[in-house]
């Protein structure tokens, strides 16, 4: 097993591991933590592939690893507008929960509906 | 033959993984996910990406876990009702199979692999005497790939101006961030005053040298943004208010400057982004030197977050 297949597994286990978490902890920030984790192991699988991609005289293939580079950017960026969703979500309604049984003080913006 | 180093950090990332989902206290989970994205930096050194590695440090581990931290003190009065809609043993159940099967199905895909795998390196190799740059990375960046990093740079900027729509009308064109207050003598103060100009030194040089070593546009502007935000933590520097033009049109510069080689590339060499014979180095020297400010500013700006203040 090479580096390669090792790391490869790794980043499947990652990718089993964040979507878990994402689907069981209730608290929106623990979702954005947990989809972070989704998009390590992403971006590390992706890693390994490149890495198994070496040739002419290249420790890895450099186009997947400019793309990766680009991902984590974007991972970035998008967490910041996720981050600041629920940040405004609190301002408003002093509570964060996702669930569909609204809570008293959003229940004034429900009954609109 | 596996080396054990590999097989450590494989064992420490899925275990910190194992903590991110798994503690109790938000905090926690975060002060795993900045472990965990330095750890991961390390795997990337191991895969030969030191370019990535950089980035990852820079932004996946440094950044996104400094923008976590800022949130997860202001969300900590919630953790507790949280807590209380914590899915059944049902949907626990449900969610652990559906996650083992994409595991599994990811894992069968990694072990069965093409062998030889299919690879661009050659033909990069091939061309980047062309461009003139000594990084392959960078040149596929901004020659091969230009239009990735051209449509990477708007979706940052984007990112940004959603951010920044979601200022409540109070604070609308006001400055993002809470005003610090530091102690001037403090510690915090002296080092905002000693580090940063090591710190800018240091982030130029990763900006100039990812021409033809590992390095780049990206982790430098990181690097001074982080400086920036050092500056405005000890409260010795005041968070722009975002109404400013002169803001709004250094954040545009790059991005503009982008577009506009682009256009140059698409009356003189032939196609959008190319660039014409001989042009390529000053060319890229050009988008990377307009580029640099915009994404120090972007990048520290999207840590602050929404506008909170008014202009005052």
């Amino acid at each position: 097993m090479t580096a390669g297949t090792l790391f490869g597994l790794c980043a499947a286990a990652l990718i089993g591991l964040g979507l878990f978490g994402l689907i069981v902890n209730p608290h929106p920030l623990r979702k954005i933590l947990a989809f972070n984790v989704v998009g390590s192991g992403v971006f590390l699988l992706f890693g390994a592939i490149a890495y198994r991609g070496a040739g002419a005289g290249l420790g890895g293939d450099p186009v997947p690893q400019a793309l990766l580079i680009t991902g984590i950017v974007v991972a970035f960026s998008a967490t910041a507008l996720a981050v600041a969703l629920l940040l405004r979500l609190f301002d408003e309604t002093g509570s964060v929960t996702l669930s569909n049984d609204a809570p008293a003080k959003a229940g004034k913006d429900a009954d609109a509906h | 033959m596996i080396d054990t180093l590999n097989i450590g950090l494989a064992a420490l990332i899925l275990g910190l993984g194992v903590w991110i989902i798994a503690a109790r206290d938000a905090y926690a989970a975060v002060v795993g996910f900045i472990a965990y994205g330095l750890l991961l930096t390390l795997v990337w050194v191991q895969l030969h990406g030191i370019d990535v590695a950089l980035t990852e440090a820079a932004i996946g581990g440094g950044l996104t876990g400094a923008l976590l931290i800022g949130a997860v003190g202001r969300l900590r009065s919630t953790e507790g009702a949280a807590r209380a809609e914590r899915p059944g043993v049902t949907t626990r159940w449900l969610a652990a199979v559906v996650s083992a099967a994409v595991t599994g199905a990811l894992a069968i895909c990694v072990l069965v692999l093409p062998v030889p795998s299919p690879t661009l390196a050659p033909e990069v190799a091939a061309n980047i005497a062309v461009t003139e740059v000594g990084n392959p990375i960078t040149a596929v960046l901004l020659a091969f790939r230009a239009m990735d990093t051209l449509l990477e740079a708007i979706v940052l900027l984007f990112a940004l101006i959603g951010v920044w729509s979601l200022a409540p009308d109070r604070a609308w064109g006001g400055r993002p961030g809470l005003l610090q207050q530091a102690d001037p003598n403090g510690m915090l103060a002296y080092v905002a005053r000693v580090l940063p100009p090591i710190g800018i030194v240091v982030g130029a040089y990763i900006f100039w040298v990812g021409a033809d070593h590992p390095g780049g546009k990206f982790q430098g502007a990181t690097i001074l943004a982080a400086m920036w935000l050092l500056v405005m933590m000890a409260g010795l520097g005041d968070a722009p208010p975002v109404s400013r033009a002169w803001l709004r049109w250094l954040l545009v510069a790059g991005p503009l400057a982008f577009i506009g080689i682009g256009m140059v590339g698409a009356v003189h060499a032939g196609a959008f982004l190319a660039y014409p014979e001989g042009f390529a180095k000053p060319l890229i020297l050009v988008i990377e030197f307009a580029l640099m400010p915009t994404l120090t500013l972007i990048l520290g700006l999207m840590l602050l977050g929404a506008p909170r203040r008014g202009e005052t």
